[in-house]
């Protein structure tokens, strides 16, 4: 983005803290209800070291759900891909999992992992919840290649090893790593309804952060972790996108 | 039995074949073709005549519900090319050409070597590292065509090959293809909805009726292949492509 059209953004965001900020000042807002921006500013200030330690917690521990997450979910769906079988009985599986409201199984994740290892609980709910885009990633991608080629390959006698590795693994590229993108999202999420659900600031996360402020009306502490959280959600965003960039670039050779 | 020996001089055959998919009528047949080795014969018909269906039978990808299937060229004999290139993306051409040895086992120095002569031969020496997105239509369809011709088939498949491409660079297309032909002389069915088309690639065009599919006529073209400059504007051209005109028009008709 140049800087002429990142102009028009920052000038409306400018604008609208200059309100919010008057608003506050004007209405005698109190501050546990609506901190001004200048609060939430200071409140970002004093507590950036805790808050990007926070934050890098909940990062670390999406980073390693999705890294389980991918290695059980391209196994499924290289599995499901290769036999009919195992696509039948894993997809009700899979989908309900994916239906059911996130927020309503972290409980069951926190009472399993236990009370003492909030962390695993929050590695484990984040890993559910991004494996199903990789799953079914994989799967569409496992099928996607194109009907030509695997016209060709029957034509050449190709056996199942090599259709495989020669023809559908390549073709699920773009689809696998387009999974990966919409996990590393949810994966976040994850993370952050089983820090809620946990509650005890034994997860130690950015979720509990803003849990604990809310809990002691630091509002404007508040909004310095929401905030911190998301900046660090949008830079993951950034960073696969660009990943996937990268990885359609090396697919297709620019 | 769909897959006997064929006769001398026959690289392919279709005996009395029938091909039904579910209930209605036949998607072909009856229908006969037969092939002598060196041969070009263009099938012309509406969409949905089970020309792709017959291609599919040639290569041995379908059986036919009943008549029989003589085949001569065995497997890795038999190449085709589509309407679409169909490259791999993530595959260079030179990679791309060399996929049916690989497939076969070739040791990949040899496959490559035979890949980037291929190549040489449609024209693309230069474009053996490039990917297909950086191929545009044409030379696309010549890495498709090199990887055809890489294994040396005695039986070469296209179906509807030019299709997608302008009138010019199709034009070119059909020139290059005939002298390639010429050089090994595989037998070559060729699949097109364009009657110009068909007269001038082949010795001789068989019409096809809607479905089910059937020989409405079959046409010889006079004249030498590779068709010599300014063929399309001689007498024999034009009254060919208007016989096949006729009998495409009173096979739709008759149905």
């Amino acid at each position: 983005m140049g800087a002429r059209s990142a102009l028009a953004p920052l000038a409306l965001i400018i604008l609208l803290l200059a309100a919010w900020e008057a608003g506050c000042r004007v209405g005698h807002v109190p501050s546990y209800f609506l901190p001004p921006p200048s609060q939430i500013a200071a409140a970002l200030a004093a507590g950036a070291p805790s808050l990007a330690l926070a934050a890098w917690r909940t990062l670390s521990v999406a980073l390693l759900a999705l890294t389980l997450a991918s290695v059980a979910a391209v196994s499924i769906g290289l599995a499901a891909a290769l036999s009919p079988a195992v696509q039948r009985a894993v997809h009700p599986l899979a989908v309900g999992l994916q239906v059911t409201p996130l927020i309503a199984i972290a409980p069951l994740f926190v009472i399993w992992a236990g009370i003492d290892h909030p962390a695993r609980a929050v590695v484990a709910l984040a890993a559910v919840v991004a494996f199903f885009p990789i799953y079914s990633g994989t799967v569409t991608g496992l099928r996607s290649a194109d009907p030509g080629l695997e016209k060709l390959f029957d034509l050449y006698g190709a056996s199942p090893l090599q259709r495989l590795l020669r023809l559908r693994l390549p073709s699920a590229v773009p689809a696998i790593v387009e999974g990966h993108k919409v996990a590393a999202g949810l994966a976040i999420v994850g993370a952050v309804v089983a820090e809620f659900v946990a509650g005890s600031g034994g997860a130690q996360g950015i979720a509990w952060r803003i849990l604990e402020a809310g809990n002691r009306l630091q509002t404007a502490r508040m909004f310095a972790a929401i905030l911190v959280l998301a900046v660090m959600a949008a830079l993951l965003q950034f960073a696969f996108q660009a990943l996937e960039r990268r990885a359609l670039i090396w697919w297709r050779g620019g | 039995m769909t897959a006997a020996p064929a006769s001398d001089g026959e690289v392919a055959a279709l005996a009395a074949v029938e091909v039904v998919y579910g209930p209605g009528p036949p998607a072909l047949g009856p229908f006969d073709l037969s092939l002598r080795a060196g041969e070009i014969v263009s099938l012309v018909g509406a969409s949905g005549c089970g020309k792709s269906t017959t291609l599919r039978l040639l290569a041995g990808l379908e059986a036919p519900s009943a008549g029989a299937v003589r085949l001569a060229a065995g497997r890795g004999e038999t190449s085709m090319v589509f309407q679409s290139p169909t490259l791999a993306p993530w595959l260079s051409a030179l990679a791309n050409v060399s996929m049916p040895l690989d497939l076969e086992g070739a040791p990949g120095s040899k496959a490559r070597e035979r890949a980037a002569a291929a190549l040489r031969r449609v024209g693309l020496s230069d474009a053996q590292g490039a990917r297909p997105a950086q191929l545009s239509g044409g030379m696309a369809m010549r890495a498709a065509l090199a990887r055809a011709l890489v294994t040396s088939p005695k039986l070469l498949l296209l179906d509807e090959p030019f299709a997608a491409l302008d009138e010019i660079t199709r034009r070119a297309l059909a020139d290059d293809l005939l002298k390639l032909w010429a050089s090994e002389r595989p037998a070559i069915v060729f699949v097109t909805h364009n009657v110009e088309e068909a007269v001038y690639m082949a010795h001789s065009v068989v019409v096809m009726t809607p479905r089910p599919g059937r020989a409405a006529a079959r046409i010889a073209v006079e004249g030498e292949l590779p068709r010599p400059q300014g063929f399309r504007t001689t007498a024999v051209f034009r009254q060919t492509a208007e016989a096949v005109s006729a009998e495409l028009a009173s096979a739709m008709a008759s149905a």
